[in-house]
């Protein structure tokens, strides 16, 4: 299956990916609306020493996350991990035991996820069509 | 064909089924309930009351769960009995249903204590299942004062669940600060400050020692007036289906890594189950629900064949109030490293190289990181302690190390 893979050593930490990610997710037509306001990133850059990378849900084919909910709000469908965050009630235990950290509240504070922007406008990652250094990729590597 | 019974319908029930259906596409899977409901998500009973969710929503599973996975149900129906001699179990209407192998997730109860007095209270309840919750909806009204003994994180919920719908909520505890199950007092302070700050009252190192009516005699002698009472004062695992049976129980039913009890083709999963902690390095009950679902789900691929162990049971526990939020994982042994200020606190606990445990109160972080390095048991060696401590990232494992764990193969 195809995923989102990053090449840390290409990674310039400029955080373009949680805007592409997050306005990809809001709905909106302009990006420029998300000026100025509290975005909801379902891929977070970190930055350590000397090293920056993105990080967002590795679709694990055994998902703790799935396991653990207690409103079975997430399920793994075609081999995605999703959240119906209709049933999600915000009780924050996908992050307790998401060993990468993939998860995040959005904005009512229930879960949100990388769900591959399949299902939203743009249709194929955003984080990997916006990075301006192809750092971020969307690739079969199994 | 393999024939499998399931006693229970909760979370470890489903994960039984999923991992049956995992190995063996046909068998036929019996699943037998005393409740009459579809599946639906245990712990979300007090989110129902507070009108975060619905029972629509609150279906653990989708509506043609069942079908989809070829069991027959046998809901608003007992287990009885289980005779290990013959491979059946017997139902309250006298039937028996055969099994080749058979899962014990018949859940645990609510302990009532021997109040004296206690028959004098009409409005008393538990609060575990769902009928609880609709049988508690119906009974708190806005001009009713609740009475909840036990600030554990059932009482506390449902506290949270009423506080809108009461006139008011108190919660009482022989123990001294909340929580105390899973938090030490510090963290429980915070907790019970935002629960206070939202109307919730405390008499805590004191509780009801007997009822009359509508009045409770607390055991320093105060006297508190309630209208509804709710008893959530612990917990005990349902055992006694299979100790009858002569299969060995302690506080739980008893199961290996693979979770088998001491009798052949007789699993047990979730609250009712006795299994290793490995955090503890000892055997006990890990009533939470992701241990119930894959404690279920291993026992159903060992039932039909297969081969999973779950070797890396530890205590965690996800739990808000009003915003603020608590994560603890593991055991709360060795060299403690803490942060805090005034409204969020942060410990963990090193030992022998390994992260054992942690608490974390009001910290927006990615606690799951720390939970992985307890249960996958990662060699502190292996990581960057100072950054460790600092937070929860991914920064802490060297570029290699985070190469292989995000799959990448670069």
């Amino acid at each position: 299956m195809k995923r989102v893979y990053v090449n840390e050593e290409w990674c310039l930490g400029c955080h373009l990916c949680e805007y592409n990610c997050a306005f990809a997710n809001s709905g909106l037509k302009y990006m420029a609306s998300l000026k100025g306001k509290k975005i909801f990133p379902r891929i977070h850059v970190e930055e350590g020493d000397r090293v920056t990378f993105a990080v967002s849900c590795r679709h694990c084919s055994d998902p703790i996350c799935v396991k653990s909910c207690i409103a079975g709000a997430i399920s793994k469908r075609d081999g995605v991990v999703v959240v119906d965050r209709t049933k999600c009630v915000g009780c924050q235990t996908c992050i307790l035991v998401c060993p990468y950290g993939a998860l995040v509240p959005g904005e009512d504070g229930t879960m949100t996820k990388c769900e591959l922007c399949l299902d939203n406008a743009s249709g194929a990652p955003a984080c990997v069509a916006g990075c301006p250094n192809r750092a971020i990729v969307y690739e079969e590597r199994e | 064909m393999k024939r499998y019974v399931i006693i229970g319908n909760g979370t470890a029930a489903v994960g039984c089924i999923e991992g049956i259906r995992s190995v063996d596409r046909d068998g036929e899977i019996c699943v037998i309930s005393d409740e009459p409901y579809h599946v639906y998500s245990r712990p979300l009973i007090s989110y129902y009351l507070e009108g975060k969710t619905d029972r629509e929503r609150m279906k653990y599973r989708p509506d043609d769960f069942y079908r989809k996975n070829g069991c027959k149900t046998y809901f608003g129906r007992r287990a009885v009995s289980v005779d290990t001699e013959n491979n059946r179990v017997g139902l309250d209407n006298g039937d028996w249903l055969p099994y080749d192998s058979l899962c014990c997730a018949a859940g645990s109860s609510p302990f009532i204590p021997p109040f004296e007095g206690l028959d004098s209270v009409v409005n008393k309840f538990s609060f575990m299942t769902l009928s609880d919750a609709l049988a508690v909806e119906k009974a708190v009204t806005k001009e009713k004062r609740v009475l909840i003994v036990g600030a554990g994180l059932i009482g506390l919920k449902c506290a949270e669940g009423l506080c809108g719908r009461a006139k008011s909520v108190t919660v009482c505890d022989l123990a001294g600060s909340v929580l105390s199950s899973i938090l030490d007092e510090e963290c429980a302070s915070l907790m019970q400050k935002r629960l206070e700050e939202n109307g919730i009252e405390f008499m805590l190192a004191d509780t009801a020692a007997s009822f009359d009516g509508n009045f409770a005699t607390m055991k320093s002698g105060k006297t508190v007036e309630f209208d509804v009472l709710i008893l959530a004062v612990g917990v005990r695992a349902n055992t006694k289906l299979l100790s009858d049976a002569g299969i060995d129980v302690n506080r739980g039913i008893i199961v290996d890594e693979k979770m088998r009890t001491s009798a052949d083709g007789v699993f047990a999963a979730g609250d009712c189950a006795e299994g290793y902690d490995s955090s503890l390095g000892a055997r006990r009950v890990l009533a939470i629900l992701p241990n119930a679902y894959m404690q279920g789900h291993t026992a159903g691929v060992n039932m039909a064949g297969g081969d999973e162990a779950f070797d890396n049971a530890i205590p965690m526990n996800s739990i808000g109030f009003f915003g603020l939020h608590a994560m603890t994982a593991g055991a709360y042994d060795g060299e403690l490293y803490e942060e805090k200020d005034e409204d969020s606190i942060k410990r963990l606990y090193v030992k022998d190289g390994f992260l054992k445990g942690f608490m974390l109160v009001g910290r927006d972080e990615r606690a799951g990181i720390y939970t992985s390095l307890i249960r996958d048991r990662v060699p502190l060696g292996e990581v960057d302690i100072r950054e460790m401590k600092k937070i929860a990232s991914n920064t802490i494992f060297s570029s290699e190390k985070r190469r292989k764990r995000f799959g990448g193969v670069v």
